[in-house]
């Protein structure tokens, strides 16, 4: 009896040109070693008789509508079938260029790649581009036919000429194909049979190859990566673990193992391995949806990475050279922002340069390009406002792959070559220009200090319970404006519904509230004001920014509650009692201190 | 890993990606073996809870037995359950077939349109309260826009090209041509406000699989898919006018597994026990119309 355990399974994807032949080739291997559902042929048949359509092996695939109408695979579709020796899920890709994230999101799926080639026709535009793209998604095991040998006359020099032709395309993207196979998908030649009309070719048939076609464990020698898809603490029924969830992507790791958080650098150890109904584990690996205690609290964030004390760190980094394949209807253009996803990460991300585009389907340079248009592949530095961790092609596949989404979209899917050289950062450069650009108003900042008897200040209150630093904030605002002093509260959602409402809301775009807020603290500084702003879990990214946006006047940060993520040190701390009174008194000092106020006007 | 393993792993994260990106998610529940497995990977994938609800969509067409088991496991196992209805089409009688209404139609009125009124909180819904054990009006109904739902690719053609995430437009339109891309474990997870939409974390599962993780992991499943000494079980678990018990002797989760394997029904669709799929166009007409 087969049994479940030791079922293998494996997923192929057809890949090439439109209308070169990959549905009929599928439809014809299933309907030839009987792999179809019991009537469905009978059932296409019937259907194609009375819509008066020829049958096609290629409506077996093809279940849409339109699809049907239009002789043409819209959308990848995934067919089941087994044979003795194990499981298939054959994915049929479409090969119009229109659809080519369709067939990027089949492909991605598979393992190994059959990739089909016209005999009259011969290699096309999109059988060298979804060569590539097969490539650049990481797939290694790939089959070629050269189809429709019928209408070439079973000739062996057509095939001779393309399968030297894309053998030496596939060189250049590093792919050894494993065999060519002449086929005809229509006739059924060395499809699942070995056909006399090909005495000339001794190789596998279709059937042959995919039974032959590797199928490989996820590798457990890699480091130990772990993106961290959540936090959980579901206190329900008394349940009080603290749960870091993720999807292994490599290696190993076990109880009592050291573990190391990056970016935040927060380190911690392996107390348990967490898994519903099943044997107690003590140990998990690559491509586990796992869970895990910690033997300390740390307070770590969705987005981060867990990897072993032991094994070699991932690079840290704000600069990313990637190669970045590009499929928005948009095209991808600097100063514009972006989510980058890698990993469980998201992060805002820039487009900062355009080393070079490459031409797909001639692999030759393009230069001079500033933008990447739609199936553009361009190798480019990203840039994310905060570090982030990753691993670069090379050294780990896995966790050097990321997507840029585009308004609402993912547009771009990339691989990280290296961290990019720290150059001056987006910021750093606009801050540069705007100082260089600044029209100082008439009145020095002394004089107006003078007349309003206080300095000029940006006051930054941070607490991980928001109303609470909120609610510190407004009082101090209520003193110092009592005190006849021009203070001035503002709230990042004022910046975020007004100023900002050209963009979304939300956690994505909270970099961008953070700029325009910090745009304004440099204004109202220049004028005079004490400015004050209340923010939730900032860190040193957050604080650095604020910090260079005001420049050239100060700032000074207030901490209400203990911070467990901030890697910065506040100019003061105000416990989280509730006390008021206590609280902007304590921040009166602070003002006191640093000379903004004076003594004598309180 | 296993076949199986990599499946659970795989639904696992799709699970808690949905869970990490959407405020206002909910579960179907359709009391069958594909959503019932579902339940269990949620459970896995959040170590013993679910935390969201899940929502029942009554045909009234239901076999009775389902109706009890539903809300057994949903007391048993702590389950926050929603049940919703098309109360006006059932008054009506606009059914099939001891109404006027055609199988498609009817599938379209109790199905369809009860689900997109019922998760937009317009229409009445019940909801479990657990302290009295039973289904009470719901009065605050809030709208979900992320909907999990159990289907699999091997279904029938127009499953087999879905997401694990997808959209969904305000008329609750599938453009099949223009999906978006998944790779590397990324998915769209991001959503112009007002969009809904549906999560597959079962698509690369077959029947058998189903089956075969059902029997590993001890699931409690619903007796109606086991001949009960009369020499026939239901495969599919629809309404009783439109699905029909087929005959098999497969007393047990083991023996359904070898019918499935290598018996009887190793090559026969699943759904051929479904009436409504026979008719024009069948389900993808439905599927477009936001049956799920
Ligand atoms: N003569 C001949 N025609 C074939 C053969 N294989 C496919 N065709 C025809 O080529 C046309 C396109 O075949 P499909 O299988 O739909 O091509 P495809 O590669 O799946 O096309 P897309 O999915 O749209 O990219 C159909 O009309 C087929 O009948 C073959 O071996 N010989
Ligand atoms: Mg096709």
């Amino acid at each position: 009896m087969e049994s479940t355990e030791n079922t293998e399974q494996i997923s192929i994807v057809m890949a090439g040109h439109v209308d070169h032949g990959k549905s009929t080739v599928i439809g014809r291997l299933l309907s030839d070693i009987g792999a179809l559902p019991q009537g469905k042929l009978e059932q296409v048949k019937e259907m194609c008789r009375r819509n008066a359509k020829p049958f096609e092996y290629a409506f077996l695939l093809d279940a849409l509508k339109d699809e049907q109408s239009q002789g043409i695979t819209i959308d990848a579709a995934r067919c089941f079938f087994r044979t003795e020796r194990r499981r298939y899920i054959m994915i049929d890709a479409p090969g119009h260029i229109e659809f080519l994230k369709n067939m990027i999101t089949g492909a991605a799926r598979a393992e190994a790649a059959l990739l089909v080639i016209d005999a009259r026709e011969g290699i096309r535009e999109n059988t060298k581009r979804h060569g590539y793209m097969l490539s650049m998604l990481g797939l290694r095991q790939l089959a070629v036919l050269v189809n429709k040998m019928d209408l070439a006359d079973y000739g062996r020099n057509v095939f001779g000429r393309i399968t030297e032709e894309y053998t030496e395309f596939l060189g250049r993207l590093g792919i050894e194909p494993v065999s060519f196979i002449p086929v005809s998908g229509m006739e059924g030649v060395n499809i699942s049979e070995k056909s006399k009309l090909t005495p000339w070719y001794d190789g596998p048939t279709v059937l042959q190859q995919i039974e032959a076609f590797q199928h490989k464990p996820p590798s457990q020698v890699i480091p130990f990566r772990l993106p961290v898809q959540d936090v959980y603490k579901f206190t329900e029924q008394g349940d009080d673990r603290r749960i870091v969830a993720g999807t292994i992507e490599t290696g190993t790791v076990q109880v009592g193992d050291r573990v190391v958080f990056q970016p935040s650098g927060k380190s911690s150890a392996i107390r348990s391995v967490e898994y519903f109904n099943g044997a107690a584990k003590s140990r998990a690996a690559a491509g586990e949806a796992a869970g895990f205690t910690l033997d300390t609290q740390v307070y770590i964030k969705p987005g981060e990475w867990m990897v072993r004390q032991d094994d070699p760190a991932m690079k840290t980094g704000t600069r990313l050279r990637t190669n970045l394949f590009w499929m928005g209807r948009d095209p991808m253009i600097r100063d514009k922002t972006y989510k980058l996803k890698l990993g469980a990460l998201r992060s805002p991300v820039k487009l900062v340069e355009v080393l070079s585009v490459l031409d797909a389907t001639e692999l030759a340079t393009v230069s001079g390009k500033q933008q990447l248009d739609r199936h553009d592949v361009a190798e480019v530095i990203l840039e994310t406002p905060k570090p982030v961790a990753f691993d670069v092609l090379g050294e780990i596949e896995q966790t050097s792959r990321l997507v840029v989404v585009d308004n609402y979209e993912i547009s771009g899917a990339g691989i990280i070559l290296a961290a990019a050289e720290a150059a001056d950062s987006v910021l750093q450069e606009h801050i540069r220009a705007r100082e260089i650009a600044w029209k100082n108003s008439a009145i020095p900042l002394a004089e107006r200090n003078a007349a309003y008897g206080h300095g000029a200040k940006f006051v930054v209150f941070t607490s991980e319970i928001p109303e609470l630093g909120e609610a510190v904030a407004r009082a101090l605002e209520r003193r110092l404006f009592a005190l006849n002093f021009k203070a001035y509260f503002l709230g990042i959602d004022n910046v975020a519904m007004g100023l900002d409402a050209d963009l979304r809301v939300g956690n994505d775009y909270r970099d961008d509230h953070i700029r325009r807020l910090g745009e304004l603290a440099r204004i109202f500084t220049d004028s005079g004001q004490i400015f004050i702003t209340s923010l939730a879990n900032v860190d040193e990214y957050d604080i650095n920014a604020l910090k260079l946006l005001n420049t050239p006047h100060e700032i000074l940060t207030v901490q209400v509650g203990e911070s467990r993520f901030a890697g910065f040190t506040p100019d003061v701390t105000i416990e989280a009692d509730g006390d008021l009174g206590r609280g902007v008194e304590k921040a009166c000092a602070l003002l006191k201190q640093k000379q903004v106020i004076q003594d004598y006007s309180i | 890993m296993t076949n199986l393993d990599k499946l659970e792993a795989n639904s696992v994260h799709i699970l808690r990606e949905a869970y990490r990106e959407f405020k206002s998610l909910v579960m179907l529940w359709s009391i069958g073996k594909d959503s019932t497995v579902l339940l269990w990977l949620a459970r896995k994938a959040f170590f013993g809870h679910v935390p969201f609800p899940l929502m029942h969509i009554d045909t009234h067409y239901k076999i009775p037995e389902m109706i009890e088991y539903r809300d057994r496991v949903a007391l048993e196992w702590g389950l926050d359950l929603i049940v919703g209805e098309n109360r006006k089409a059932l008054d009506e009688r606009h059914t099939f077939p001891d109404g006027q209404a055609t199988r498609v139609e009817c599938c379209r009125s109790l199905k369809s349109e009860a689900l997109k009124h019922t998760l937009s909180g317009e229409w009445p819904r019940r909801r479990m309260d657990h302290k009295v054990g039973r289904l009470e009006a719901e009065e605050r109904r809030e709208a979900f826009t992320g909907v999990i739902v159990g289907a699999r690719a091997d279904e029938e053609g127009s499953r087999s090209k879905e997401r694990y995430f997808s959209a969904r437009d305000r008329q609750n339109e599938w453009d099949v041509g223009d999906q978006p891309p998944e790779l590397w474990r990324q998915y769209k997870t991001d959503f112009a406000p007002g969009t809904h939409v549906r999560i597959h974390p079962l698509l690369d599962w077959t029947e058998l699989n189903i089956w075969e993780y059902i029997e590993r992991e001890r699931i409690p499943i619903i007796p109606l898919y086991f001949d009960r000494g009369d020499g026939r079980r239901y495969r599919s678990l629809g309404c009783y006018p439109c699905t029909s018990p087929v005959v098999s002797e497969a007393k047990s989760v083991t023996d359904i597994v070898e019918e499935l394997r290598a018996g009887k029904f190793r090559d026969i669709a699943e759904r051929s026990g479904r009436e409504q799929d026979k008719e024009d166009g069948g389900l993808e007409t439905l599927r477009r119309g936001g049956y799920m």
